[in-house]
């Protein structure tokens, strides 16, 4: 059973149509990079995804059960709240901005939701905080406040603090493009070790192609709200068929 | 014209100034500026969260009350009321007036909060009410505090429109002292000072606070 389907997905942004008609599925412990032009509607999917976003046509399936959207009694109606919430637990998201709580300290920060949200015990919150923050290199920075550290550092501890929730998926959406190129090295490592040490489902959407062809197990490229491809790492990169592609490569890469 | 000064007058008149300051100028700012933050707090909430219908009317009426003069208010208040007392229709006045210019204030500070705080919230499913309590009010404040205690000294200084209401406050009391024997310079000099004196250490006292705010 595919850990993330898309089937019939619509996003409309008022008269902006961004998505329509998607369907993709994501297998369990996969790791799929989606690239593509800006617009083209990559971090709208993660978006929606996060329920960030409201999903205005179409339905998501996470493990095999609805997400936002469901069919009762022959009509698509909205899940309940709680419903959906109880769900979003399991899905994790890092951003390009970091959006660390500036008014927590960083173990503070990597405590909250475990505590208030899934309910774990303090003690064990902060000592599994603790193990994330020396395996991301930031063992020391546990009573930092997140404005005293530098970008890269920042990113490392905003991907502690969604793991910290144990996600069956992370969502990663651009973390690296509001770094300076210094600090990118250091998060990549990261991820790089989140994906060879976990069975997380990691869904990226990156300008980094190195980092993508070697993490990932499948490339999406997107155009226009459409997968116009869908390959393999290495032969995306090598043999893209569809000319926009080829396109899109040669200009990035 | 020849000015001259009475040091005697100045402090025969100085016990009863004093006295009218704490028992009314000072409580009136006080319990007025509590219910202000309070109301506009409160105010500002709904307009972020209540059900159109409920919002606009109320938006409505604060902006109509924020943009009236307070002596209006105040004179409403006290022929409409007839039950209560001058100080506290005046109290209350000056609470719901000034709650009007919180209430923006409230908002700018919660509008200020970044957009990425509130979706990393959501992002680890934290409740709405969770939100507000540990990632949303804690960094509204920050900018929100500073700007209110503005507010407070301003109504601090509008506590003598509660003359119009029959309030024997400081400047109504400098007033009637002069009245009583033709030596209106010192007491109405005295009240001045008397407000430079409240007013001015805490304007420094905000300014501190806002700087140590500003810095996390």
């Amino acid at each position: 059973m595919p850990v993330l389907r898309f089937e019939d997905v619509n996003k409309r942004f008022g008269d902006n149509t961004v998505l329509d008609g998607l369907n993709f599925e994501v297998g369990k412990g996969e790791r799929v990079t989606l690239i593509g032009p800006s617009g083209s509607g990559k971090t709208t999917i993660l978006r929606l995804v996060m329920t960030l976003e409201h999903l205005t046509g179409g339905f998501i399936y996470l493990d095999g059960g609805p997400l936002t959207h469901e069919m009762r009694g022959g009509r698509r109606v909205e899940r309940k709240k709680k419903d959906v919430a109880r769900m979003t637990t399991k899905i994790g998201m890092v951003f390009q901005q970091f959006n660390l709580f500036p008014n927590m300290t960083v173990l503070e920060n990597l405590t909250e939701a475990p505590i208030n949200v899934l309910g774990r015990p303090k003690a064990e919150a902060q000592e599994r905080a603790r193990e994330l923050l020396d395996h991301v290199g930031l063992g020391d920075k546990v009573d930092a406040h997140p404005t005293r550290l530098s970008g890269g550092q920042q990113q490392r501890v905003a991907i502690a603090r969604a793991l910290a929730m144990d996600p069956e998926v992370l969502l990663l959406d651009e973390v690296t493009s509001a770094l300076d190129p210094e600090l990118v090295g250091e998060v990549l490592n990261v991820l790089r070790d989140v994906a060879e040490t976990t069975d997380i489902t990691m869904l990226i959407v990156t300008h980094e192609m190195q980092f993508a062809q070697e993490v990932s197990h499948r490339v999406l490229m997107f155009d226009q709200g459409r997968i116009i491809e869908d390959k393999p790492p290495a032969e995306m990169f090598s043999n893209p068929e569809n000319e926009r592609t080829q396109e899109f490569l040669q200009a990035i890469l | 014209m020849t000015f001259s000064w009475s040091w005697d007058t100045t402090f025969d008149v100085l016990p009863d100034m004093l006295s009218a300051f704490l028992r009314v100028t000072l409580l009136a700012t006080v319990v007025g500026s509590a219910i202000a933050a309070v109301v506009g707090l409160v105010v500002a909430m709904i307009r972020r969260l209540a059900p159109w219908w409920i919002a606009y009317p109320v938006h409505g009426v604060m902006e109509f009350i924020r943009m009236t003069p307070v002596v209006i208010q105040l004179l409403f208040a006290y022929y409409t009321f007839q039950q209560f007392d001058g100080l506290t229709i005046g109290i209350v006045v000056l609470g719901i007036h000034y709650a009007s210019y919180m209430a923006e204030v409230y908002r700018s500070g919660i509008d200020a909060v970044p957009k990425g705080q509130w979706e990393a919230a959501a992002a680890l499913s934290m409740s709405p009410r969770r939100t507000w309590q540990r990632v949303v009010i804690p960094q509204a404040l920050r900018t929100t505090v500073p700007a209110l205690g503005t507010w407070v000294i301003s109504m601090f200084k509008d506590t003598p429109f509660l003359i119009v209401i029959f309030v024997t406050e400081m400047v109504q009391t400098a007033y009637a002292s002069g009245a009583d024997d033709f030596m209106f310079l010192e007491p109405i000099t005295l009240a001045g000072l008397i407000f430079l004196a409240a007013s001015y250490p805490t304007a420094l006292l905000l300014r501190r606070l806002e700087v140590r705010l500003a810095r996390y």
